[in-house]
């Protein structure tokens, strides 16, 4: 390694400590507020893995989060809560396979809205098999607090970041630069474009599936609407491209600004939620079309132009 | 900006005025959170949010809340969850923590309140459940000291619809046929997994069965398939949006049968609206005492006050929550949430449902679950220990 990726390897890690010491406030509130902005870069980050590179647009979040729930939900009184997450990491990697095999060789719109209907699709299935079994209520009773959760989703994300830049350093990471660039050159020099898609949508499905399985035990009783939201899907996508897929760190500054954005118009505007949304999507879109991450790139691009100059 | 419905200007002055003290004592600072949007704004819309608009405003308008001599306004701080839990959990959050408030009503829905129950236990805030119908009231009541149910266990719902349909058949009006339909999302799923087994048990003979997913918009061909199969009784575990749409069906085919009934909704207003005359006759969950003289007045002055009716199930109920609120905050004369917690347990309470009390799984075991549209009101003719029941009549064509 060179001495800059350890440099931001140490921040990385010091970073890390700070977050974890959230809890340590005994704020409920700004707790409450950690767990969401953790949720989310875990969400937004894995998305960016696949969406980032190869610049397909996944809306199957929910699809994946919603079966991470309802593995927990099912699960947890069978079998152990820790034994929960891998299974959820199986079962969201493997639908993930299923779906990016069968759908990887879309391209671009009909791909958005194939992953849109998987949500639906997949909270179709659970629900057909509740009305087959005769279900009554999924209920997830655990003695986690927010604090519990927390932690769990900052090892995730800490998880993520280390994966993401491992993905990144590997022949895997330049291969889907390649794809995200010219999928047909990619295909010519020899890459297996198709794997590659695939492997990456995995991790992301893997991940967002985690996710749902630690949320679970925080909604107390599963159900399929709120499990398969479609909103979820949409807000990892705003969020990520707020921030910028081009680098690791870029949805974590998406996250943060959104996070806290939606946190004022909500207490502020309760009336208005969805109106000052629908405007802040078009604000950040308009201005800010690289995401943060473009912004930063262009003031130092500039900045260094103005030093050659000099 | 914080929204803040608080007493009007004009009342502030007049109590400042008949109080003849320069400026009244703090406000109590009264929390609540429901959907304003998502899939249950609309039933928050009806069930919900007008009983905290009436309450609040009736409070003030007797000058408060007397809390140990001292008399305290209400300033209700209003948050919009959009139907999602982590909003729920967040808002009642932001209101005891930022908004330093000293009550928290409950949420509004099953899912809600559960998401919202973890926070209220370790906030200590009590939780009077009145949208929250579930079969696992005693895991969360030991799980959760401070939460109350007063809409009672899913069960028995479905059950007394069954057993309703049993004592017609036992008096002769019915046949022994049933057509049972129901939607497939949470709370059909639940209902039918119970009423299934239930008609079965009961002798009943399923002559048509089905489900359909939630939001179906055609749902003529699940009526011509449950006439062709002619039952002498249709039973459908139904939301909101097919309620209406099965009973709007049932018309056009003419279903011919002698009790019909419809889940969720068909207590609602609207629905009685809707269909007028043709509505008699219709079962469905929830109803009231629509004889009782404080329900009566209860309707009137939330009509007078918010525009809004209430309707036939659990709006009394969230209303009932109130007052038991209301009672144990101004008997106790504290706002310390651990004495009215246990005022609410030890106590039984008068309100526009009847007498409330909870047993100690911090259930009120006596509540209605099943009502019939009679001469234009949802009138309760089943119920777990509710006084004024009526006796069912028969479904008479659709005119």
């Amino acid at each position: 390694m060179k001495r800059d990726e350890w440099k931001t390897l140490g921040w990385g890690a010091g970073l890390l400590v700070v977050a974890a010491l959230l809890p340590l406030t005994g704020d409920g509130y700004l707790i409450s507020l950690g767990v969401t902005i953790a949720m989310y870069t875990v969400l937004a980050t894995s998305w960016a893995l696949f969406s980032g590179p190869t610049h397909y647009i996944s809306l199957a979040t929910a699809a994946f989060f919603g079966v991470g729930t309802y593995v927990t939900g099912s699960g947890i009184e069978v079998l152990p809560y820790w034994l929960l997450l891998p299974i959820a990491a199986v079962v969201g990697g493997v639908l993930a396979a299923l779906v990016g095999l069968a759908t990887l060789r879309l391209s671009g719109v009909y791909f958005v809205i194939f992953t849109l209907g998987l949500a639906e699709m997949t909270r179709q299935a659970v629900t057909w098999y509740q009305n087959q079994t005769g279900h009554k209520g999924t209920y997830v009773l655990t003695d986690f607090t927010d604090n519990d959760i927390y932690w769990q989703l900052l090892g995730l994300a800490a998880l993520v970041y280390l994966v993401g830049w491992a993905i990144g350093r590997s022949r895997l990471g330049f291969a889907l630069r390649i794809i995200g660039d010219d999928e047909d050159v990619a295909r010519h020099v020899g890459i297996n474009t198709a794997l590659s898609k695939v492997a990456l949508f995995i991790v992301s499905g893997a991940v967002a599936a985690v996710v749902g399985a630690i949320i679970a035990p925080r909604y107390v009783y599963i159900e399929p609407s709120t499990a398969f939201t479609p909103m979820l899907s949409f807000q990892v996508v705003i969020m990520a491209l707020l921030g910028g897929t081009g680098r690791l760190w870029g949805p974590l500054v998406g996250v943060i600004p959104f996070t806290l954005l939606w946190e004022a118009i909500s207490s502020s505007f309760p009336n208005q939620t969805t109106l000052l949304l629908g405007l802040s999507f078009l604000a950040i879109v308009y201005l800010l079309p690289g995401g943060f991450v473009g912004l930063y790139d262009r003031l130092k691009g500039r900045a260094a132009k103005r030093s050659a100059l000099a | 900006m914080k929204r803040r419905t608080l007493l009007k200007a004009t009342t502030t002055l007049a109590a400042s005025l008949v109080a003849g003290v320069a400026m009244a004592a703090d406000p109590i600072i009264v929390g609540a959170v429901a959907p304003k949007t998502g899939p249950l704004a609309g039933g928050a819309a009806v069930t919900h949010w007008p009983n905290i608009e009436l309450w609040v405003s009736e409070v003030n308008e007797r000058g408060g809340l007397n809390l140990g001599g001292e008399q305290r306004m209400l300033e209700v701080i209003e948050y919009d969850d959009q139907t999602n839990p982590a909003e729920t959990i967040k808002a009642v959050q932001r209101l005891a923590t930022q908004d330093d408030a000293d009550i928290i009503l409950a949420p509004y829905s099953t899912g809600l309140n559960l998401a919202a129950a973890p926070i209220f236990d370790k906030l200590g805030f009590p939780q009077i459940t009145s949208s929250a119908a579930t079969d696992q009231i005693e895991e969360l009541s030991s799980q959760f000291e401070d939460m109350f149910f007063l809409l009672g266990r899913s069960t028995d719902l479905a059950e007394d619809a069954v057993e309703v349909l049993s004592d017609l058949r036992e008096a002769g009006e019915i046949g022994n046929s049933v057509a049972m339909v129901n939607v497939a999302d949470a709370f059909g799923i639940e209902l039918a997994a119970v009423g299934k087994p239930a008609l079965e048990a009961a002798g009943f003979d399923i002559v048509y069965e089905t489900s359909y997913p939630l939001g179906t918009q055609d749902l003529s061909p699940i009526m011509k398939a449950a006439k062709a199969a002619e039952p002498d009784a249709f039973v459908a575990w139904s939301y909101p949006p097919d309620t209406f749409g099965l009973t709007e069906q049932a018309m056009i085919e003419e279903l011919d049968v002698k009790a019909f009934y419809t889940a969720v909704a068909t207590a609602f207003p609207s629905y009685g609206a809707r269909f007028g005359s043709a509505a008699e006759g219709v079962m469905g969950i929830g109803g009231v005492n629509t004889a009782s003289p404080d329900f009566q007045d209860y309707a009137a002055r939330l009509e007078a006050t918010t525009g809004s009716k209430p309707d036939y199930w659990a709006s009394g109920m969230m209303y009932a929550s109130l007052q038991i609120l209301e009672e144990a905050i101004e008997t106790t004369g504290t706002l310390d949430m651990a004495e009215v917690t246990q005022f609410i347990k030890d106590n039984s309470f008068e309100t526009v449902m009847g007498t409330i009390e909870f047993d100690d799984q911090n259930n009120n075991t006596a509540y209605w679950t099943v009502g019939q549209w009679q001469d234009g009101e949802f009138k309760g003719i089943k119920e777990t220990g509710r006084e004024g029941a009526v006796e069912p009549i028969i479904k008479s064509g659709w005119e």
